[in-house]
This record gives C-alpha cells, structure tokens and sequence, in this order.
C-alpha cells in the first residue's frame, strides 16, 4: 500500500464509519435509557428506507419532503413498536424484552418481505444525483480508455460531508433534549431508575414512548443516508448495518452517546483497513468486526468510552 | 337430485384428473430473488403452452429457498417429503444447486437446474442435471472476450468467496487468461457486501486495466458504482450473474459498457420452433423481452416434461435416465444435449450494456 493509496482508504473508512457512528447514536441511546438492546433498529432504518422510496416513486412527493415523511413515519413505528411491543412486558425480567426485540425483528423483516417483496429494489433516481458525486483532491486529467478521465486524486464523496453534518446536527440537538428540556430531563430520571421515577409523577410511558421515537427517526436518518451510499433497498438491508452499528456502540461503550460515534467511526476504519492492508481477508471482514465484538466484551466490557456501572441488587 | 347429479359428476370429474407433481424451488426472496423471479416466469410461460404430458395434468408447486444455502437443501427436502413430488425444477445459484442436489441425489429424485454452472453440481451426481452450460466453458468466453476482443493484459478479479459460482467462475477465467499471456490478481468479497472502496482502491494501486466480476448483480452493480466513482473507467467483465434487469436499475450509469457472457438473448439468432413460441407467448404476457433465465426456466420445465413423456410414467428412478438421455431437443435457448455427467453443451452469448439497454454482441461457440 503507498500512501496514496493509505489515504484514499483513510476516506473510504471514514465515509463508512460516518454511517455506522449516524445509525449507532440512535441505538445506544435507547439502551442508554432503557437498558434495552433494540435489536428491531436496522429493521426500522429499513423500514424508512421503504418509506421514502414508495413516497418518491407511487406518491410522486419530492424527495426532501418524502425523507422528512419517512423519518417522522419511522418515528410513529418506533413508538407503535413500544406500545404493542415492549410496554406489555415492561417490569419482566430483561431478557424478555431481548426476545421479543428479536422477535419484533423477524415481524419487520418478514413482512417487508410479503408486502414489499423480497427483490432487491433501486434507490438511484430518488435523490438527486449531486448526492453521489466525488470531491477530487488533486490528480491530473489525461486521455484513457479512450477518454478524459482524472487520473490519481483523492476522492471523497459528497454524501460523506452531508452524513457527517447530520451526525453533528443530531448530536447538538439529542444534546439539547437531554439536558435542556423537561422530557430530557425525564429521560435521564428514567434511565437511573424507572419505578421511582413513575411515583414522582412522571408519566414513564409516554417518556420510553418518545424515547423510542427519538431512536427510530435516528434510525430513519442513518438508513435514508444508508440508501443514498449504497442505493439498493431489500427487506434485510437493515441487518447487517444494524448489528454493526450494535457492535460500533458496544466498541465506544454501549450508553454512551459520544462512545458510538467514536466506536462508529474506528470500526469502519477497522473494516476498510484490515481489507485495505490484508486483501485477502475481504471475506472475513464482518466475522472481524464480530470478533471485535467479543475482544472487547471480554477484555474491556464498558467500551473505550463506557462507565463501569454497578449492578442494583 | 339434480343438484346431487350436478355435484357427483363434478366430483367424478376432479378425481379422474390425475396429475403430476413437479417441486420449483426457488430463490423467491432474499439477494437473489430476481433471479427466482425470471426462471418462475419462463416455467409459467412453458405450463400455460404445454400444461400436460401423457394425459395428465402437470401441477407446479413453489419450494422458496429465500437465497440461502441451508434453506435450499431445506426447501428439496420439503419438495420431495411433504410435496411428494416426481421432479425438481431448480435452484438457481450454484451454492444453492450444490446444497439441494446433495438431498436430492439422497432421495433418488430427478433434479434439473436451469442456470446453475458451476461444473460440482452435476459431477459424480447421477440425478442432478442442468440446461445450461458449464463454468468452464463460461470462464473461457469470458477470458477470449477480454484478452481478444477488448485487448486488456491486466485483469483484477472481484471474487464472492462465499459463491460457490463466483469462485468457479474466477478460477477458469483465471486459467484462460494467464494461458493467453495476460495477468491478474485476487480481490475477495462475500455475497451481501455493500462497501468495496477498499478492494477497488486496491485494484486500481495494481493497475487494473478491466474488472472481472463473476458475482451476482446486487454485488456487480454497487461494485460498478463505487468504481467508477472512485475513478475506475476501464471495462468490466462479469458472467451471466449480471444477466438482470437490476444490474442496470441499481447500478445505472456506471454499468454502461458491462460485458457479461450469458445464454440467450432475444436479439440472438433463434433457432428452434421452441424459441419463436417462447419469445411470442412470454412478450405477450409480460409486455417485455425475456432475460435469459426465464429462457432457461422455460427450457427447463421443458426439458423435465419431455422425459416424462418418454419415461411413460411418474416413477422418479425411470425420469431420472431419460434426463440424461435427452438429445437434440429444441430449447428456447438452442439444442440442448444432456451429456452423461449430466450437463448441457452450448454456446455462450456476449451481451453489451449500452445507454441501459442490454445489447447482443456476439456468440462464442464452444470450440
């Protein structure tokens, strides 16, 4: 590897990790405040993806008012899921709220996959093309395959710029919730302890309902994003960037907002590098990213920028 | 008593229609499911044409594989226990062929793929047929079409290592290739990857003058896109894996000037009634040109039906030997002759992807 070409990996880690930090914030915050591993995050990240697809190309919407539907749609789900979902089991033990994530996760999949059927779609005309062109950092044009192309140059994609300007937005404002507003301040009562909580007054249902809405729009932005750097759109779409967004989280130190971008972006760079530097490992790259997984709950459990929390008995 | 008459004589009626059981399994969601989509429409096509054989009616049942290789060998498994059926007609991915053929064979039921290539599905396999032809042979058009015809020395193979297809596929291109003087290397990636910058900038650091991408569509196409984006303008090469309508819907612009080797293309010259009456049927009832899976499917069905009807029976054992004893039958996609190892000989088909239209370039015969 020269160091040109180290660079231009440098970039594409970046512009990965960017997308996995965006989709992380959402799902380390749910759990951050409800101690809850919201496995059904990528599903809704595709769902929103659908969303804004079936808006842009049956509902003729242009695109930046069918993102915002979809985002505000993901949002509804995020809460409906709460409500048929989670509330029935509030106060039983955690790991059946891990089941029936699990399980929400299999419904979301499943019936994206009877009703908007399971053949990979195109998300390519949906937003406009500006989107998909590459910064040029240097190079020089010459004439190959027939034809004027710039030739070396560091490229960057534009959406990169526009992912880390949403991940910067969405953490001033989560910031502003949390710590200015009275729901904020509710969320954090919740995450400390919820039934103390509930005598004080507060209405914890409606707090855990906008919990999750805020964590499912995060989600919706992460996944339109998602669609717009690798523009196909299948019902499991959500998987994979979901768990890695899960593995980016635990990586920073699952709860910890600042832990998921930080744990967002070295895990894309972890990806691109170990591919970058050991080309023949391409096919083990999500096996690596699970074995960070394990390093990193077997050696430092609370993540790099976790709290070691201490267990109520 | 009229009625009661009425109800008698249909029941009657239903019982003496006796059928035949043939188990489609499929790819019907999931990576591939485009794919399953096109052969479905060709056996469709084919059932609506010829919906009987011997006096009795054929029923079709779908078996979904959802484009996994576990669930494949679960879905023949299915076919052949619960849907009690006397053929397979299926799986469209090598790995898939690989994983159903294996239970198949088990069960002593006749299994036809129409698409899978890869030389392991039919070898040593007594039941396990195809209608299409072989990597080899595929690998070989592919390597003669970028050595001669496109006049590249310097190839960067993008290898799926979780396809048993990809990896055949790369392995005899490769052959060909370094045996014409030319060069190449390895870049790996695994089915459901949508980041490739790395391996692309890798590719470009070696001076790749063309890509060979012996993948599925979902993959070539993000692969063409990110090229291109990363500044890659020389030719890609892919099999008949980019052979549908999503390799240009998705990838779009960048996919323009993709060569692929496949097996049928409408604007190929048709030689058989078979072929005329497919294109007819299938454009009238699909209101588009046919991709050359659904080409396949057709021949498929067809070629199950025909040893039926020569077989004179359901036994799975009888139509098993007269699958592999078909000869010169008309197909959609040429003559098809099923050899002793089971696999069909023919001719590859160069198509062009120009101005988002897949164009026919040329034919490859096997020489």
């Amino acid at each position: 590897m020269n160091l040109y070409t180290f660079l231009q990996n440098l970039i594409n880690g970046l512009s990965l990790g960017s997308l996995y930090a965006l989709i992380a914030i959402g799902y380390t915050m749910v759990y951050g405040i409800l101690r809850l591993i919201n496995f059904a995050h990528g599903d809704v990240f595709m769902m929103a993806v659908y969303f804004a697809f079936f808006l842009v190309t049956l509902g003729k919407v242009p695109w930046l008012i069918s993102f915002v539907i979809a985002i505000l749609a993901a949002a509804l789900l995020g809460f409906t899921i709460d409500r048929v979902a989670y509330k029935p089991i509030r106060n039983a033990p955690r790991i059946s709220a891990l089941i029936t994530a699990i399980g929400v996760s299999f419904f979301l999949e499943s019936f994206a996959v009877v009703v908007f059927s399971g053949i990979p779609r195109s998300f390519r005309n949906i937003y406009p093309k500006f989107l998909n062109n590459m910064l040029i950092l240097g190079g020089h044009e010459e004439v190959k395959y027939g034809r004027n192309v710039i030739v070396g140059g560091l490229r960057i994609p534009i959406v990169s710029f526009v992912i880390l300007a949403v991940t910067a937005i969405a953490l001033v404002i989560l910031w502003w919730i949390i710590y200015k507003t009275k729901i904020g301040m509710a969320m954090r009562a919740v995450s400390v302890d919820i039934p103390t909580t509930s005598l004080m007054g507060v209405n914890v249902d409606r707090v855990i309902g906008f919990t999750f809405a805020l964590g499912s729009a995060l989600a919706a932005i992460g996944g339109l994003l998602w669609a717009t750097r690798y523009p196909q759109l299948w019902p499991y779409m959500g998987f994979m960037p979901g768990l890695k967004a899960f593995i980016a989280a635990v990586f920073g130190g699952i709860g910890s907002i600042q832990g998921a971008v930080v744990g967002g972006f070295l895990l894309g760079l972890t990806e691109i590098m170990l591919v970058g530097f050991f080309p023949k490992m391409a096919g083990y790259r999500d096996a690596f990213a699970f074995l960070i997984l394990i390093l990193i709950l077997s050696i430092k459990p609370e993540g790099l920028l976790g709290k070691r929390s201490v267990v109520k008995v | 008593m009229k009625k009661f008459l009425v109800v008698f004589v249909i029941l009657l009626s239903v019982l003496s229609l006796a059928t035949i059981k043939i188990g489609v399994v499929l790819p019907m969601t999931g990576g591939i499911a485009a794919f399953g989509r096109m052969v479905w429409e060709g056996v469709e096509v084919a059932h609506e044409l010829f919906p009987d054989v011997n006096g009795e009616t054929i029923e079709l049942t779908i078996f979904d594989n959802r484009s996994d290789k576990i669930e494949a060998a679960n879905a023949v498994r299915r076919a052949i226990d619960v849907g009690n059926v006397s053929a397979i007609l299926g799986e469209v991915a090598s790995s898939y062929s690989l994983a159903g053929g294996a239970v198949a064979e088990e069960k002593k039921t006749p299994m036809v793929t129409p698409s899978s290539t890869n030389p392991l599905v039919t070898s040593g396999k007594k039941y396990v047929s195809r209608v299409c032809f072989i990597d080899p042979f595929q690998g070989w058009a592919a390597a003669v079409l970028a050595f001669e015809n496109l006049g590249v020395r310097n190839v960067a193979i993008f290898m799926d290592v979780e396809q048993d297809y990809a990896v055949g596929l790369a392995n005899f291109f490769m052959q060909t290739f370094q045996e014409l003087g030319g060069q190449v290397f390895f870049e790996y990636y695994k089915s459901g990857d949508q980041d490739f910058t790395a391996q692309i900038s890798d590719a470009m650091l070696t001076g790749a003058e063309a890509l060979f991408i012996p993948g599925y569509y979902q993959e070539i196409a993000l692969i063409a896109i990110q090229a291109r984006q990363l500044g890659f303008f020389g030719p890609l090469i892919t099999g008949d894996g980019a052979d549908a309508p999503e390799t240009i819907s998705i990838g779009g612009d960048a996919v323009n000037g993709l060569y692929f080797t496949t097996h049928y293309h409408p604007d190929s010259p048709a030689v058989t009634e078979n072929a005329k009456l497919f294109l007819e049927r299938y454009t009238e009832k699909f209101n588009k040109i046919p991709a050359a899976l659904s080409a396949l499917g057709f021949d498929a069905y067809m070629v199950i039906r025909d040893a039926i009807m020569r077989a004179g029976s359901a036994d799975r054992e009888a139509i098993a030997q007269a699958i592999r004893s078909t000869t010169n039958f008309p197909g959609a996609t040429g003559i098809i002759n099923i050899d002793n190892e089971g696999n069909a000989v023919k001719s590859v088909a160069i198509v062009k992807i120009e101005d988002g239209q897949f164009k026919y370039e040329t034919t490859i015969n096997p020489r």
